[in-house]
């Protein structure tokens, strides 16, 4: 490991936090300058936003030194159709509830979906136990709890 | 007398059969979800925080204290049977407890954290009664810029004194602190970093933040290396109960452990990982059989169990007397009190005693619930351990969506949890710690609002935190402790180069 860093390769991953870090610090700063009222005594609301941007600035200038020496921790390869999976779960779970399918819908296809990225290959059954896990904590959430969900055809059957 | 009288006066609320209801679920869903692999304390209050917001108050805070012990007793099931610790600060536990149950001391080395767990959270609550009162005393006298330092200390002790790495600890903590702008300005009602997202105009939730770092991130992460980490549970054998020998080697090193994890506990630099590793390295050092080390040596399992029990209820004390968290589980707790409207700190003991006593009482209660129900539970954890990785999380997704679901259908706040989800698992594989974030999002405006406070008072003078006393002290440590481990590195490179 130590010989490769002596070769001069420049770790990415820091380089892309550090640009992250100062961008971000770019971002707070800007968005201060556009506050109008300025407090009387000691500091107004545009104190503190300068000081998280002065605190991101020392923090992303460091990674920077730090992408040309050691360089952040090498991650292990990672199973990407596993993230693929989980991701399609959770932007299908976003729309189900932007377009009104309802809780119990949502959270069989967010079941379903990361038992697959986990790798079982029942995506069929897997659905079921959702459906059921839905119905289950919908009956908890609207009669134990008075707690209202998201409703959509399947919630309106109770 | 006075703290005797309080604390009778609490065990009659905590002693009210809803109480006693509220306390018995909290302690076994804490558990429940505690021996969940991968799931700690913080991620089990986070969850179950937004499902009781329509409950009394003091009702739900009597539960989530009793989720935080069950969780704390849960975790070191899941790191004696499975070698998995679900948290930092269980790791001790399962470096000796993992090689017991191999041996087939499973039995012993669960009963051993189990007592030594309700004899550290006994010492330590006791702790806290007679601490708490005595700390009020001298926060009443506190200032704004007092908890400003005091603040600041935390800030740096929880990110950059502990971790791994202090810049990516500190960088943690600062993109919480940024997050924690978001939002209108309490003073001024303007709105900082809204860009024009109405969702946004609150802030962001601690809940929020908090479920997609702990739960979608450690989802996605374990998903990710799925293949890695092929997990075996040690399955029980022989006798659950500790022998006369058992009995001989854990008693001291219970006591030992309480008696590092309390005080650093308790103190505003908090974190259960230090106290438990002291207490490994002390009990491996005074083994009468250091050959045992690391073949499974019961000393190792009770002194680092006790010292992680002892410094959760530590934790306590900062929160309650000072209004402080030190941990990412403590932040949660914090908001679950802002939830009701309730700021913990000196005043809370004036306004409300009933709840803060009746709080303080049912640790006591919970504590004892916990040693009661978990031995002879111990087959239906085990069995809880055996449910199948996809399911396990899937389910895990499925509350982690649920809580956010129940309080704010909107998609945006849904979004919002899945980008943190992404980032909490991106922070993972990068090896950043998450729990500076969390803290820095809750407390990074309250600093903020002490600091503005302060220098309100001294027309706009800086100085003021440095002319008075406590906060130049606290300051004067919070910067020590943010440039030792720099020096130290230095010097560890320095003593590299010579040899």
């Amino acid at each position: 490991m130590a010989n490769e860093i002596s070769t001069g390769k420049v770790d990415r991953p820091a380089l892309v936090v550090a640009a992250l870090l100062l961008g971000s610090a770019g971002l707070v700063a800007y968005d201060a300058s556009k506050q109008t009222i300025i407090s009387t005594y000691g500091v107004g609301p545009t104190a503190m936003p300068y000081v998280v941007c002065v605190g991101l600035i020392i923090l992303g200038l460091a990674h920077l030194v730090v992408a040309f020496r050691e360089g952040i921790p090498k991650p292990e390869p990672a199973d990407n159709v596993a993230l693929v999976w989980i991701t399609a779960g959770l932007i299908g779970l976003v729309a189900c509830i932007a377009l009104g399918g309802g809780f119990i819908l949502a959270t069989a296809i967010i079941f379903a979906c990361t038992a697959r990225g986990f790798g079982r290959r029942a995506l069929l059954v897997d659905t079921v136990i959702g459906l059921v896990l839905g119905v289950a904590i919908f009956l908890v959430f609207s009669k134990l709890l008075t707690l209202s969900m998201p409703s959509g055809p399947l919630e309106h059957l109770f | 007398m006075d703290t005797f009288l309080a604390l009778l006066n609490g065990f009659s609320v905590a002693f009210e059969p809803s109480k006693l209801l509220f306390c018995l679920v909290g302690v076994f869903l804490g558990t429940a979800v505690g021996v969940l692999p991968g799931i700690g304390p913080a991620l089990t209050v986070a969850l179950l925080l937004p499902v009781t917001f329509k409950l009394d108050p003091a009702g739900s805070l009597i539960m989530f204290a009793g989720i935080y012990y069950g969780g704390m007793y849960g975790g070191s099931t899941t790191a004696i049977l499975l070698n998995a610790p679900g948290e930092s600060a269980s790791l001790a536990t399962a470096l000796e407890g993992s090689k017991m149950a191999k041996a087939g001391r499973g039995g012993p080395a669960l009963a051993t954290a189990a007592i030594g767990s309700f004899v550290a959270g006994l010492i330590a609550t006791i702790g806290l009664t007679f601490l708490a009162p005595w700390l009020v005393q001298i926060a009443v006298q506190f200032g704004p810029w007092d908890y400003f330092a005091l603040m600041i200390l935390a800030f740096v002790t929880v990110s950059a004194t502990f971790g791994d790495s202090p810049l990516r600890g500190l960088t943690s903590l600062f993109i919480g602190i940024g997050f924690g702008l978001i939002g209108i300005d309490k003073l001024t009602g303007q709105a900082r970093l809204t860009f024009g997202v109405p969702e946004l105009l609150n802030g962001i939730e601690v809940t929020t933040l908090a479920v997609g770092l702990f739960a979608v991130g450690e989802a996605l992460y374990v998903a990710s290396k799925r293949f890695r980490e092929p997990e075996e549970i040690v399955p029980i054998r022989g006798s659950l109960w500790m022998n006369k020998q058992d009995w001989k080697r854990s008693w001291a090193p219970w006591l030992r452990g309480t008696a590092f994890g309390f005080p650093i506990g308790a103190l505003p630099a908090g974190g259960a990982e230090v106290p438990t590793f002291l207490s490994y390295s002390t009990e491996k050092k005074l083994c009468k059989y250091p050959e045992e080390f690391g073949k499974g040596a019961i000393e190792g399992v009770a002194g680092p169990e006790a010292a992680n029990n002892a410094a959760a209820a530590g934790v306590l004390v900062p929160l309650l007397t000072l209004g402080l968290p030190t941990s990412a589980t403590a932040a949660i707790m914090l908001a679950g009190f802002q939830q009701y409207g309730l700021n913990p700190g000196p005043l809370l003991f004036a306004e409300k005693p009933d709840l803060v006593w009746g709080l303080i009482a049912s640790l006591f209660i919970a504590n004892v619930m916990l040693v009661i129900l978990n031995l002879p539970l111990i087959g239906l954890w085990v069995r809880l351990l055996a449910i199948p990785q996809p399911w396990l999380y899937a389910g895990i997704l499925v509350f982690a969506t649920m809580g956010t679901l129940a309080v704010n259908p909107s998609p945006v706040e849904l979004s919002m949890l899945f980008l943190f989800g992404y980032l909490g698992y991106l922070m993972r594989r990068y090896d950043y710690p998450v729990a500076p974030m969390v803290v820095g999002l809750i407390l990074g405006p309250m600093a903020e609002a002490q600091l503005r406070r302060a220098l309100q008072i001294s027309l706009g003078d800086p100085m003021i935190l440095l002319e008075n006393p406590i906060s130049a002290t606290l300051l004067g440590i919070a910067f020590l402790a943010l440039v030792a481990p720099f020096v130290m590195k230095g010097l560890d490179k320095f003593k590299a180069a010579e040899d």
